[in-house]
């Protein structure tokens, strides 16, 4: 019989296989008396020579496999391999002591991870996890323990391992490991954004897949729905294994778009772009397709850390984006936190109603200097692609010149100190506060662009706090008031020759493309891996089909019956 | 022996890149090289015991070099200093 677990869906696909349980190495260290203090020494340091030329060969292998990105954790690993406080500590524990090499090692490796793991600085925190993977890498080497488990398998595989260290995951032999599956993690952490770069479906976060599974039992994993079904009866066998082939149908016809372009069948070109949070993202941007970037959040520069990020880094982070993007947009929103996003050494007083209160453009406009730098470094990287900056949580047109006026400012201040900067760079406003929607017609005359963004226009419109699970049917992306607004933002836009787009989740969502590009919309910006299979559904579309399927949709009376009528016509086919 | 004062300029203080940049340079050299700040001294050829400091910006760090190439590693490390980390 079939047994289901469920996990997060880290990386999509489909993959069948025997079950290979990563077991943990037994690593019981004991403290021993050593008498030969110099020969435990050596013995250490031969553990360290060996454990290093397998960090060669590992960083080299990423090198070649997944270039440089991920190539650095195996740099920093080799640095901290390298490290004269640990083989100094060790020796001179060693020596002073007289204690055995594993013993040595294992404690100054706790005493190094607990102090970093302690400190309140993400960075530092990440440091530890590469202190305790070099540790244990020279441990096994002491122990005399046998790693090459992972490496060892030769022949169609899906790994399960309670996690999968970045150690780990560089040794996956992709020829035969056909997906992975571990007991915790979430989408964003190492495992699963390994998984994705290296395009293997995988779940993560099951809980229980290591006590669940045996070493050679069959199972499925599903890496779009999270799942993991072991000893599979012969009808789930026959579902997944069509579940599968539609994936890489789709997946090859997705493929043969990546260099097509978003247009209609009967010719309406619409671009489609994706939201990034960080530089690194980019490489998923290209490889996906995108048009654009529609929303770059820079907020998560200013997260997980303990002071404001200075106009340098600031520089840096925006110069690479628009250098790898080269004549591609780049919409860069200005720093949008309060609400849900907040940054503790910034000292806000807490709020009863922090969506409605003091953040994004609110925040910016008063603390003048922290903004101020966030331009500088704006329009110094404009000189290096094609920048549009977008301003967040716009409500009255007064926010928006304010802004824009202070825009000027640092722009004729740049100039004046002999910096480059683009000559022309748009500046637009989200559209997520129902004033703003409602007014659309006067802001269109003053800005350069919308970005209607929805998640946060719905739960306003609709008066239902998105993360409420008691209201959470309220929130309705297909209400009519809601498909009226996107309407008249659109309208507005383009009756002063001015482009809207879109950024919230539903601009990728299938059956919100023909409903939105029937209604105008010009830019449509979402996560980089729904790109292609929104090109594909663009490419399908006729923009005069769709324009009437609008026409009749916000003429419904409910949500449902907007779906409804988008499936019934067939302009959805899953 | 020569000794350096530096008033640390970067955001970050000596953090990530800028310390592994100068720890990097340090282990080039055969002097025996430390970094001082707060009243605690490490060796700056340890990433581990440069980021365990926590040099945030604004500090005062000191940079002790000692050796026979100490002339050497005393200018090498204070361009890598003075290309963004500090004064």
């Amino acid at each position: 019989m079939t047994t289901t677990l469920e996990g997060i869906a880290a990386s999509k696909g489909i993959a069948f296989a025997k079950a290979f349980v990563l077991e943990q190495p037994e690593m019981n260290i004991e403290k021993k008396e050593i008498e030969e203090t110099d020969a435990e020494i050596d013995r250490f340091q031969k553990a360290v020579d060996h454990a290093k030329q397998e960090l060669q060969i590992i960083k080299e292998k990423t090198l070649n496999d997944m270039g440089e990105d991920k190539e650095e954790i195996f740099s920093a690993h080799l640095l901290v391999l390298e490290d004269p406080e640990i083989i100094d500590g060790v020796t001179a524990k060693i020596k002073d002591e007289g204690v055995n090499a594993e013993f040595a090692l294992k404690d100054l490796s706790d005493m190094y991870v607990t102090m970093f793991e302690g400190m309140d600085n993400e960075y530092m925190k990440e440091r530890a996890s590469d202190i305790r993977d070099v540790s244990q890498r020279i441990l096994l080497h002491l122990l005399g323990v046998e790693n090459t488990s992972l490496a060892a398998i030769q022949e169609e595989t899906i790994v399960i391992a309670e996690d999968l260290t970045p150690s780990d995951t560089a040794q996956l032999d992709l020829s035969y490991v056909l997906g992975f599956a571990t007991d915790i993690g979430g989408r964003t952490s190492h495992s699963a954004i390994m998984a994705r770069s290296m395009e293997i479906p995988a779940v993560v976060g099951t809980k229980e897949a290591t006590s669940a599974v045996g070493s050679g039992d069959q199972i499925i994993i599903d890496g779009m729905e999270g799942r993991v079904l072991i000893a599979p009866d012969e009808k789930t066998v026959e579902e997944y294994k069509g579940k599968q082939q539609e994936y890489l149908r789709q997946k090859e016809e997705w493929a043969k778009l990546v260099n097509e372009s978003s247009v209609t069948k009967d010719g309406r070109r619409v671009e489609l772009a994706a939201n990034i949070g960080t530089p690194n993202d980019i490489e998923g941007v290209l490889s996906n397709g995108a048009e654009g970037i529609g929303l770059y959040r820079t907020e998560f520069l200013y997260m997980g850390r303990d002071e404001l990020p200075g106009e340098e880094e600031q520089f840096e982070a925006y110069k690479t984006v628009l250098e790898k993007m080269g004549d591609k947009p780049v919409v860069i929103r200005t720093l949008d936190v309060g609400g849900d996003k907040e940054l503790p050494y910034l000292n806000l007083p807490p709020e009863l109603n922090p969506f409605l209160g003091f953040r994004a453009i609110r925040l910016c406009l008063e603390e003048t200097e922290m903004f101020r730098t966030q331009l500088r470094a704006l329009l110094r990287a404009s000189a290096y692609g094609n920048l549009k900056v977008m301003f967040p949580m716009v409500a009255t047109l007064e926010e928006f010149r304010e802004a824009k006026n202070l825009l000027e400012n640092v722009k004729a201040e740049l100039i004046q100190e002999g910096q480059a900067v683009a000559e022309k760079i748009e500046t637009g406003i989200m559209v997520e506060i129902p004033s703003t929607a409602a007014a659309a017609d006067l802001f269109a005359r003053e800005v350069d662009f919308f970005s209607i963004g929805t998640n946060d226009l719905i739960q306003y419109t609709m008066a239902a706090d998105r993360m409420s699970e008691k209201v959470a049917h309220l929130y309705q992306p297909y209400h009519p008031a809601i498909l009226r607004l996107v309407k008249q933002v659109i309208s507005a836009a383009h009756n002063e020759g001015k482009w809207a787009g879109m950024c919230g989740e539903m601009a990728g969502e299938e059956t919100a493309v023909p409903l939105l590009l029937g209604l105008g919309l010009d830019e449509f910006s979402m996560s980089a891996t729904s790109v292609l299979p929104a090109r594909s559904q663009v490419r399908s579309l006729s923009g005069k089909e769709a324009a009437a399927l609008a026409e009749e949709a916000v003429q419904l009376p409910t949500a449902k019956e907007v779906e409804a009528l988008v499936h019934e016509r067939g302009f959805v086919t899953s | 022996m020569k000794e350096q004062t530096y008033t640390i300029t970067n955001d970050t203080g000596i953090h990530a890149r800028p310390a592994t940049q100068l720890v990097n340079k340090a282990g080039q050299f055969s002097s025996e090289i430390t970094l001082e700040y707060n009243g605690k001294s490490v060796n700056l050829k340890s990433i581990m015991g440069v980021m365990s400091l926590g040099v945030g910006k604004d500090s005062e760090v000191t940079i002790r070099i000692e050796g026979a190439d100490e002339e050497e590693a005393a200018q090498a490390i204070d361009e890598v200093v003075k290309e963004g980390l500090g004064k």
